[in-house]
Order: C-alpha cells, then sequence, then structure tokens
C-alpha cells in the first residue's frame, strides 16, 4: 500500500506541474515499480531524460479507477534492472539504457533495442558522442546449441510488401524452439527532433509515426498540446476523432481479416476484405479527404467538419459494409479448413500476456479485459464507449474473432455518433504549452494503447517527448507465441499480431 | 504419325493454359476479373529473354537442377498416353521408367535447392522429399492396380483397358483410386490444400521455396516443367477417371482437351474453397491416399 503513495494520481490527458510529481530515490523507485506492477499497476511508459551527469528517469504507470501514477527519480553511474522481477519492463529499460547511454545491472537480456544514438550528444566524449549509432542487426543473437538444431534468419528484407525487421529462429526440424525479433532498421530519430518542439511539421510527424495509425498517434498528439495549454477540445470535434479513430479501426480490422484469410490460402475471404477495407479508408476520404485521416485531427478540435448531409451518407455507406463485410468474414467461420488452420496456432497464456504488459486485441485475445476507451476514457468516451470484447483463446482464431467483434462494436458506435453529432464549433485555437509540465495521454488505437508523455522546459518547449506504440508492448508477445510451434505458421501468427515497425522503431 | 504429332504438340503448348485456367476460375470465385488466360505463356517468354543470376557458391548441381528435372518430366510425357492414343514412346515395363522419371526430376530440383546453402531451400527440400516419400507410392500402387487388372505391363496397355465396363466390374477399386490419385494430384503439383502456388511467405512454402535462387530461362524452365507435370498427372488421372472413348481419333482427341480443361477447373474450385493445411497435416492426408490405394490393391488382388 504504502508503495501506492509514491505514486502522484492523475487522469488521462491531464497535465501537471513538474515540481508536482515526487522524486523518489532510486532504490525506492525501482522497488516501488516492481511492488506496483503487482498490485495491478501496468507500465505505460517508463524513460529518461539524459543530463550532464546522469539521468532522470520517469515511470508513468496505468491503474484500475481510471487512474494514472507517475514518479520519478535520479540514476548516475548505472542503472539496475528490475526485468527480473518485472519482465513488461524488459524493453524499457533497454530503451533507458541505449538512448541515455546508462549501462544496466544485472539486465538479462541486455542488447540494443534500436541500434539509435544516444539522445544526448556529447562532445568532450570523442568517439562515442559522434552521431553513430550501432549499426542495425549486429549483434549476438541468442542461440540454441546440438547438431540436430538449425538456425533460420529471414529479414530485414522480406518477400512481400512489408516493413524491415529480422527475425532469427533456432529450429528443431520443423519446431521453433526460440524466435528472436531484431528491429530498429526504420528508426528515424522522431523522439529526438521532437525535442525543443513543438514546431510546425510535428502534427505532421506524429501523424507518420506509425502510418497505419495516423488518427491513433495524431489525437494523442493534439490531446497533449491541449493538456499542456489546459484547453478542452469542442464536444463536435471530440465526437468526430471519435468517429475517425473507429473508422481506422475498422479498416485496419478488415485489412487483417483478410490478411489472415490470404496468409492461410482462402481467397475469396482474402478479396472480399481487401475491397471492403478500400471501402473504409474511402469512407476516411469522405470524412477529411484522406484516406488515412491525415489532416483531420488538430491541437483544439478537428479541421474538418461533417455536415448532417454527409453524415447521412456516410451512415448509408457504413450500412452496405456491414452487409458485405459480415458476408466476408462468415465465409471464413464456415470453412471448416480455415478454423483448423487458426485454432492452437500461436498461442499465448493469460499468465504471459499479463507478465509482458502486452496490449491491445493482442491482450484481449488472451482474456485480459484491457481498454483505454474503458479503463481511462478520453473524449466522447467519458460519456459513451462501445462495449469491449474479450476471447480467452489467445490464440490465433482468438485474436481473428476479437477482431470482427470489434469491427461490429466499432460500426454500431460510429453510426451512433453520426448520428447524434453535438452542435458547436470543431476548432479552438490550441494557446501555447505552459511551461515546466508534463503531461500523459492514452489513446486506444485499433493496435491497442498509444501512450505519449510530453515534459516541457521553463520556456513551454519540449524538454522530451515520449512516444510508445502499442507494438512495443506486443513484439516479445509474438516471439512467445511461436514457442514450440511450427516454423511454416509463423507468417499466420505475425499476422494475427500485425504488429508496427516503424511504430516500434520511431 | 498425326497422333504422335499432335501428342508432341500438346505436351510442348498445353501445359500453361492449365494454370491460366486454374487461375482465371480461383478469380471468378474471389469476384475478381483475374489475369489473362495466356498469362502463363507471356510469364514464360518474359522469363527466357531475362538473363540469369548464379550465386558463386553454387556448383554445377544448381545449373543442372532445372534442365535435369524438365528433360526427365518431358520423357516423362512421351511415355503417358493422352486419351485413348497410343504415345510415342511405349514398351512393356515403361510405367517403372514413368514412376523413376518423376522421382528422378524431383531428385534433382532437391540438390539444387540444397547446393544454394540456403536454410529457407534446405527447408523445402526436406519438405518436398519428406511429403513425396508418402506421395509415391500411390502413384505405384495405382500403377499395379491397373497392371493387375488390365494383365498388361504398359502404361498404354493398363490405361487403354480403363473402360466403362472395367467401372461396372471393378468400380469400387477405381473409386479409392481416383480418390486418392486426386490426393496426389493436388499435392504434387503444389495446390491448395497441400502448398499455395501463389504465397509469397518463404516460410510456408514447400515447392516454390526450393526454386527461390533460380532466375530468368532457369526458372523458365521450372514454370513450364511444373505445368508439365500437373499436364502429366493430370492426364494420367483423367485416363482411370474418365474412359471416354468417342467415335474418331479426332473426337478423342477434342474430349481429352476438354476433359483437361475441365480437370483445371476442378482444381481452381478446389483452391477456393478451401484453405491450406498446417504442414504437420499434410503427411496424414498423403498417409490417407496411400491407405485408399492400398485398399484398392487388395480389392483387386484378392
Amino acid at each position: 500500500m504504502s508503495c501506492e503513495l509514491l505514486l502522484k494520481t492523475f487522469r488521462n490527458g491531464d497535465s501537471l506541474a513538474i515540481q508536482d510529481v515526487p522524486l523518489v530515490a532510486l532504490m525506492e523507485f525501482l522497488q516501488a515499480v516492481v511492488e506496483l506492477t503487482g498490485l495491478g499497476w501496468r507500465i505505460a511508459t517508463y524513460f529518461g531524460i539524459p543530463d550532464k551527469d546522469g539521468v532522470s528517469l520517469w515511470c508513468v504507470l496505468a491503474g484500475s479507477n481510471q487512474l494514472l501514477g507517475t514518479f520519478r527519480s535520479r540514476a548516475e553511474g548505472s542503472l539496475p534492472s528490475i526485468t527480473n522481477a518485472c519482465p513488461e519492463a524488459h524493453l524499457f529499460e533497454r530503451e533507458v539504457a541505449e538512448q541515455c547511454r546508462i549501462p544496466l545491472e544485472g539486465h538479462p537480456w541486455f542488447k540494443p533495442v534500436r541500434y539509435q544514438p544516444p539522445l544526448r550528444q556529447d562532445p568532450d566524449n570523442g568517439e562515442r558522442g559522434r552521431n553513430n549509432g550501432i549499426l542495425p542487426g549486429v549483434g549476438d543473437f541468442y542461440r540454441v546449441e546440438g547438431a540436430e538444431i538449425h538456425e533460420v534468419a529471414v529479414g530485414p528484407v522480406h518477400a512481400g510488401i512489408i516493413e524491415p525487421g529480422h527475425f532469427r529462429f533456432q529450429c528443431h526440424g520443423e519446431t521453433v524452439y526460440h524466435l528472436e525479433i531484431a528491429l530498429g532498421y526504420q528508426h528515424r530519430g522522431l523522439e529526438r527532433v521532437l525535442v525543443g518542439g513543438p514546431h510546425a511539421a510535428t502534427m505532421a510527424q506524429m501523424e507518420t509515426a506509425a502510418g497505419d495509425t495516423t488518427i491513433g498517434h495524431g489525437l494523442a498528439y493534439a490531446m497533449i498540446r491541449e493538456g499542456l495549454a489546459e484547453i478542452k477540445a469542442p464536444p463536435r470535434s471530440d465526437c468526430l476523432r471519435a468517429v475517425a479513430l473507429e473508422l481506422e479501426r475498422l479498416a485496419n480490422h478488415c485489412g487483417d481479416l483478410g490478411a489472415l484469410a490470404g496468409d492461410v490460402g482462402f481467397l475469396p475471404t482474402m478479396s472480399f476484405c481487401g475491397r471492403i477495407r478500400g471501402d473504409l479508408l474511402n469512407a476516411s476520404a469522405e470524412l477529411c479527404g484522406s484516406r488515412f485521416g491525415r489532416g483531420l485531427v488538430r491541437p483544439g478540435g478537428v479541421y474538418f467538419d461533417c455536415p448532417p448531409n454527409k453524415a447521412g451518407a456516410l451512415m448509408k455507406r457504413l450500412d452496405e459494409i456491414r452487409r458485405d463485410y459480415t458476408g466476408a468474414v462468415k465465409l471464413l467461420w464456415d470453412a471448416p479448413s480455415v478454423m483448423a488452420r487458426f485454432e492452437n496456432t500461436g498461442r499465448v497464456s493469460n499468465v504471459d500476456a499479463i507478465d509482458l504488459g502486452l496490449v491491445g486485441p493482442a491482450a484481449r485475445a488472451c482474456g485480459i479485459m484491457r481498454d483505454v476507451r474503458r479503463d481511462h476514457p478520453f473524449g466522447v468516451y467519458r460519456t459513451v464507449a462501445p462495449p469491449v470484447s474479450v476471447e480467452s483463446g489467445g490464440d490465433v482464431l482468438a485474436r481473428a474473432k476479437l477482431r470482427w467483434q470489434e469491427s461490429l462494436a466499432s460500426l454500431e458506435f460510429v453510426v451512433d455518433r453520426l448520428g447524434s453529432l453535438p452542435d458547436g464549433e470543431i476548432l479552438l485555437a490550441c494557446g501555447d504549452a505552459r511551461r515546466e509540465r508534463i503531461a500523459v495521454v492514452l489513446v486506444e488505437g485499433w493496435r491497442g494503447e498509444i501512450c505519449h508523455v510530453a515534459i516541457t522546459d521553463t520556456a513551454g518547449r519540449f524538454l522530451r517527448y515520449k512516444v510508445t506504440d502499442p507494438s512495443f508492448h506486443n513484439w516479445n508477445g509474438l516471439a512467445m507465441s511461436l514457442r514450440g510451434q511450427q516454423i511454416s505458421d509463423f507468417p499466420l501468427c505475425n499476422k494475427s499480431f500485425n504488429l508496427s515497425y516503424c511504430g516500434f522503431d520511431l | 504419325m498425326a497422333d504422335i504429332l499432335i501428342h508432341c504438340m500438346l505436351i510442348i503448348l498445353m501445359p500453361p493454359l492449365l494454370f491460366g485456367v486454374i487461375n482465371r476460375t480461383k478469380a471468378a470465385f474471389a469476384g475478381r476479373s483475374g489475369a489473362p488466360l495466356l498469362q502463363p505463356y507471356y510469364d514464360l517468354f518474359r522469363l527466357l529473354r531475362k538473363g540469369s543470376v548464379f550465386s558463386r557458391t553454387a556448383t554445377w548441381v544448381f545449373r543442372a537442377g532445372p534442365v535435369v528435372a524438365l528433360a526427365a518430366t518431358l520423357a516423362a510425357a512421351l511415355l503417358i498416353p493422352l486419351g485413348n492414343h497410343r504415345p510415342p514412346l511405349s514398351f512393356n515395363g515403361d510405367m517403372i521408367l514413368f514412376v523413376y522419371l518423376l522421382a528422378l526430376g524431383r531428385f534433382f530440383t532437391a540438390t539444387a535447392a540444397l547446393d544454394t546453402g540456403s536454410s529457407f531451400e534446405g527447408m523445402g527440400a526436406a519438405r518436398e522429399v519428406t511429403f513425396s516419400c508418402l506421395a509415391e507410392p500411390v502413384i505405384c500402387i495405382a500403377l499395379l492396380v491397373l497392371s493387375r487388372l488390365s494383365g498388361q505391363l504398359s502404361l498404354y496397355g493398363i490405361l487403354a483397358h480403363s473402360s466403362i465396363t472395367l467401372w461396372m466390374t471393378s468400380g469400387a477399386a477405381l473409386i479409392l483410386l481416383v480418390a486418392g490419385l486426386f490426393l496426389v494430384l493436388l499435392s504434387e503439383n503444389c495446390r491448395i490444400p497441400f502448398d499455395d502456388p501463389t504465397t509469397h511467405l518463404e516460410l510456408t512454402m514447400i515447392h516454390e521455396v526450393m526454386v527461390l535462387d533460380h532466375s530468368g530461362p532457369a526458372f523458365g524452365m521450372i514454370l513450364y516443367g511444373a505445368a508439365l507435370k500437373l499436364f502429366i498427372l493430370g492426364a494420367l488421372f483423367l485416363n482411370v477417371l474418365l474412359p471416354l472413348r468417342a467415335a474418331s481419333p479426332l473426337l478423342d482427341w477434342l474430349v481429352f482437351l476438354m476433359s483437361m480443361i475441365l480437370l483445371a477447373v476442378t482444381v481452381g474450385i478446389v483452391e477456393s474453397c478451401m484453405a491450406r493445411y498446417r504442414l504437420v497435416r499434410v503427411p496424414q492426408i498423403l498417409l490417407a491416399a496411400c491407405v485408399l490405394s492400398a485398399f484398392a490393391m487388395l480389392l483387386v488382388v484378392r
């Protein structure tokens, strides 16, 4: 109980003065993170800000009762690892070590995360201070020894049109003993360019943090700006944002179901869903002129209104989409050969999912009730939210069924919102950010929890801007799902998670 | 003489058309218009005009793979009767040569894949050989059954013997045989549900992954060889299933052409309605095909 008192608690989208965030001694801080994750809190993000003689560490935890909690600490010289006690901290710790160039003590898996140069360039430090990240993919991989073990390396250049990532399998015949995933090939230095922002290009950069989650990341950034300026977006814009967010979810879930069908060679659903995904993207284009929703969400509201005739046309179009989509997916459920393929493939246990801190559909398919729209509601979700779907299987089938249930819920939600758009303006002027504040925003993108944190300096500019894509939590879930599976099932498992490479690489 | 000419023309010109028909059928089921029927021919000509890239670490085996495989398949195509016509080559015991020619082609494809040293191709070769261990017996037993029924030892003899009357007398054995042969037809030609010829996912492939490193004319030979193999096994299958006899030889050729195209449509329909089996299930299904043909054998020799 005592460790909960260390936290400063607040709600999603709030901003706090920096001096209100408790500064805790390092050992106490680490101990508290371990204990809190055992008490039902979950690490939403954990990052460092390097300075001249150390690193200030910030941790944001997501709890129950719609509460978020944060506290900070300071490390100098080295950082003791808590991954052994708290596996969900694993990638965050490696990221802190890499971005802040501080060694980790006792980390079981201490390797580069995305092979990036450190956030703070130290001119006195000669060779190490130069802008020379480690070459991507260079490093030791975990190896299983034995005469009958063979290693399969896939990527970073793939046969399909997907993003670059390297997968290293340790196989015994067709069975995978271990899969290690190395990413970082798409690192663009997003967090580095955000320091000193907001700049004119920042909104556009955030919309492309992960291209298929334009609305998700764009919305998180807009809410950060609103939190820092302490304004509230008008209700009509909240509603339109939710419509766009759900349309994005629909388009991607539909595309994923089609791609899952394609991966097992089931052509009808693949072709139909591919076409319906296009229709859903076109619905976004109807809203704002961009199929991916670029340019819609802006700090202070939305840039495009949806007049009644357009809303009516959209609702009609969504009705047609629902009919086609239902038919296409029914084909999938009715094919025994598809079900045989999905069932028991790529199972992640409930315990593993909790330990790894999975988020979004990947977590909900393992029977975990975890949805930002319900747990930490924002915007219009504060008053009305679509029902949370949960599946218990943890396999490809569960992830596919979950996508379909969420699609149905989103379709209904979008039509309801379009039918009851509140009146009023859609865009307020968003003033400058207040000084020395921290703002935290969680948004449930289609892949899961997107977490943005901004900390402003004495001039109201970003001292640090942390982006945590849901993929950052979930890539290890994919690696776990392959344990003991057939290597030929990897593409199917991969598709069932459909994680973002660039959202991870930033 | 005319029959021999037509036979040679058909085995050279017709096989890629089967792929075109299959693709069009799949497209129709998916609600697309699909690629032109003659697309496989365009692809072949495009590949033949291209240059080739060979790995510095690969040996002559890698280069010999496609050539030997195609030569063996072509030779096998000269042994198989099309429709009711005597094939250009026919002698007692040629059915054993037929089986061995197909095996020789496979052996060289798999060895060429191993020669590249790529882990994908090694995996593909291992899968291919494992599955063909179970597919080859089906063909062998089928030929034995037919040979027993007809009392002959040449492919032409045993296949031309199949007729409506034979179906009336030994229908049960033939049904089992046809079922087993159809499964093998699909698996040997890397069709769904055994393999997905259109996938780009190298980890799930069986046949395709073995030829990833081949390019240009060599790859063209492989594609043409694959079409030819579908053609040969299809002809074998049709000879057993549809022993139709028309009045004139010319009509016989027409019947054969039509039934081949129908077979391609059927394969396309199967591919459109099914997902792929999980790889561990493939040997089980092939084993079932073996058991089916073994039962057919049992019925015939009892």
